[in-house]
């Protein structure tokens, strides 16, 4: 069979095996690296964009809107003020909001931070594609030490329904801080949701007035151990004040007006934040980051195209005779031209073959470790049109690239004539 | 087309920046004629198998080959009329390192539709490709399965051969193809070129330092009997 100029470049590939591998690795690499930013970055904006759906509005004490949204949603970083529950209860009557979630933090578990709310919370809190939260175990909280406790606290403690568990004042380590006359018990197991829900400890707001009962300074009185449950039952336990508020709306094209209205009449200064405007606002402070990994990442690749170059240009002086004797059987200089340029394209399109694969590899075995491990869920890393469009920039650069070792080896034969002068 | 193959008249050709090296006033070489060219290693040779082949533009002159005019001829011309009616064989190393041995052979077919459409009448390029080698003598499978680096120089040059051959080219151009073969080899080469030389009605230009191959051949020339700035640069 006859072999076409592509044959002749394949073969001439694979007779330079060693170098031919090396290089294609290198791109590859290089191609798996930029993919693999590419495709992290896009897990993480989808992750971080799927934290919270269908609240129309956080509610909180006045600060900055990244600040609310930290601590609300993220459980980073604590409230400077809380809002007090008169102004809930406003909120809470007015007539353009549907629904409203009140939380309380400030309290943790071993780390984790555990959030005081009520039912509506399990009842509206939505998450990626406005899925409600589910139980995996158990039901929501019922008596006033119930507690309901995210995948990754279940997972990574090893609690299950009747788990005891003693929460912490603040967010240090345990010890001096717990709250150890007031035991939770664990009533219900939340199925994993990819997001800060996984690693939180929920229990009911009355829950964590009784806890602080006698902690009104901030700290134990030593008064406190000589409150018996029973008495606590007996206190009023409405909260004084709550962190923030999630607000579903009844008509969601009011959010604008409803907003100025939380911002401006209120009895109390509040701010009202929109969760999507607010995550794309965070997300352009974290996104200069991730671009510039990007930016790395992509300089990379110009690095593995550098070595096809490297790999070519250092191996036509010992293929000068076989450029003349293509020439000899009537080869034209176009011939070696293609030759050449086809050469570095094929290391090129094999080496981005190689990385595209290696990387979807790499995240298939590394989404149920991150997934279990960390909470982390990939979304949106499988196979895509940015990995194609890679493969093609990635090809049509090394072609591009080929052509001055092409000119060269042009230039060379040209000269040569039919033999070569070693 | 002409009866002359090649018909050289007033060629001058210097390398850059270097004395002249060819000055030729009349060569010519008829269809189907067998020529020995004899010349001393330096004494361009090879320059001159370049010039006819058309890798190489002389200075001034004429160079008809075939009845094309080479000097008239852009370069892809000139590839076109090698490609397409020219078959050349070189001291060593003829071979592409990684094609097979039947590969190497019909390796001109894929430069030339008319090589090509020349062996598909001949029953197929694999076929004419092999057939040659068998007429060379290199007809034992397992010496074709082999990679090309591994045969022997003898066999190399034979199947440097059948590749000029295949597709009835017109002229076929040897520089010194035997320099590196011990006798027996070399008198067992030269005589198969020529039947299978002479079987296709291509001239031959065989150009070699060993003046004792000469009465092998239909004609036998010295190149400085016909080049006179080598004669020159000889004198000084």
């Amino acid at each position: 069979m006859g072999v076409s100029i592509f044959g002749l470049a394949w073969r001439s590939l694979m007779n330079r095996k060693v170098s031919a591998l090396l290089t294609v690795i290198a791109i590859a690499l290089s191609v798996a690296l930029f993919l693999g930013v590419e495709k992290a970055r896009n897990a993480a904006k989808s992750g971080f964009d799927n934290t919270i759906s269908g609240t129309d509005l956080i509610v909180g004490a006045p600060s900055g809107q990244i600040n609310l949204l930290l601590y609300s949603v993220f459980r980073l970083g604590n409230a400077t003020a809380e809002i007090s529950w008169q102004a809930y209860e406003e909120l809470d009557a007015r007539s353009d909001v549907d629904w409203t979630v009140p939380i309380s933090l400030g309290d943790s578990h071993r780390g984790y931070r555990v959030l005081g709310t009520t039912d509506a919370y399990f009842e509206h809190y939505r998450y990626g594609q406005k899925q409600p939260l589910a139980f995996s175990a158990g039901d929501p909280f019922n008596d006033l030490f119930d507690a309901v406790i995210g995948a990754d606290v279940a997972d990574k403690l090893g609690y299950e329904i009747g788990t005891p568990l003693v929460l912490t004042h603040g967010l240090g380590a345990g010890g001096l801080n717990d709250h150890d006359n007031r035991p939770f018990r664990v009533v219900g197991v939340l199925r994993p949701t990819g997001t800060p829900v996984d690693q939180t400890i929920h229990i009911s707001l009355e829950g964590i007035t009784a806890i602080h009962v006698g902690w009104e300074s901030g700290a134990r009185n030593p008064l406190a151990n000589a409150i018996t449950e029973e008495m606590i039952r007996g206190f009023d336990l409405t909260p004084k004040t709550v962190t923030a508020v999630f607000v579903g709306l009844q008509n969601r094209a009011s959010v604008l007006r409803t907003r100025r209205d939380i911002n401006t009449i209120m009895s109390e200064p509040l701010m009202a934040i929109i969760p999507g405007q607010a995550l794309a606002e965070l997300w352009q402070v974290m996104g200069t980051a991730e671009r510039v990994l990007l930016a790395v990442s992509a300089f990379v690749i110009a690095v593995g195209l550098v070595s096809i170059l490297t790999s070519i240009l250092t191996s036509l002086n010992e293929r000068r005779r076989e450029m003349s004797i293509l020439r000899a059987t009537g080869a034209r200089p176009g011939h070696i031209f293609a030759l050449l340029i086809l050469e570095a394209a094929v290391l090129g399109f094999v080496g981005a073959i190689v990385g595209a694969v290696m990387i979807q590899i790499i995240f298939t075995i590394a989404a149920p470790v991150l997934s279990s491990q960390y909470g982390i869920a990939l979304i949106g890393t499988g196979p895509s049109l940015v990995d194609l469009y890679t493969i093609v920039a990635v090809t049509f650069a090394a072609l591009f690239l080929g052509i001055w070792p092409a000119i060269t080896a042009l230039r060379r034969s040209l000269a040569d004539g039919l033999t070569v002068k070693v | 087309m002409s009866a002359l193959v090649v018909d050289i008249a007033d060629l001058d050709f210097a390398w850059p920046g270097e004395p002249p090296l060819l000055g030729i006033p009349r060569f010519q070489l008829d269809a189907g004629e067998r020529l020995f060219l004899r010349g001393a290693s330096g004494s361009g040779k090879s320059t001159l198998l370049g010039l006819i082949a058309g890798v190489l533009e002389a200075q001034s002159g004429k160079i008809d080959v075939l009845g094309h005019d080479m000097m008239q001829l852009a370069g892809g011309g000139r590839d076109k009329v090698r490609a397409d009616h020219l078959g050349v064989i070189f001291q060593l190393f003829n071979l592409v390192p990684y094609l097979s041995v039947v590969q190497n052979v019909i390796l001109p077919c894929r430069f030339s539709r008319r090589r090509q459409s020349e062996v598909n009448a001949a029953g197929g390029a694999d076929r004419e490709a092999r057939r040659l080698l068998a007429q060379l003598g290199l007809d034992d499978p397992s010496l074709l399965s082999r990679n090309v680096t591994d045969l022997s120089v003898g066999q190399q040059q034979r199947v440097a051969a059948a590749r000029a051959l295949i597709g009835n080219p017109s002229l076929i151009i040897a520089d010194e193809p035997t320099s590196a073969l011990d006798a027996d080899s070399r008198d067992r080469f030269i005589s198969l070129l020529s039947n299978e030389v002479q079987k296709t009605g291509a001239a031959l230009l065989f150009v070699s330092h060993d003046g004792g191959l000469a009465k092998l051949f239909d004609r036998a020339l010295d190149l400085s009997e016909i080049n006179q700035s080598g004669r020159l640069a000889g004198a000084a």
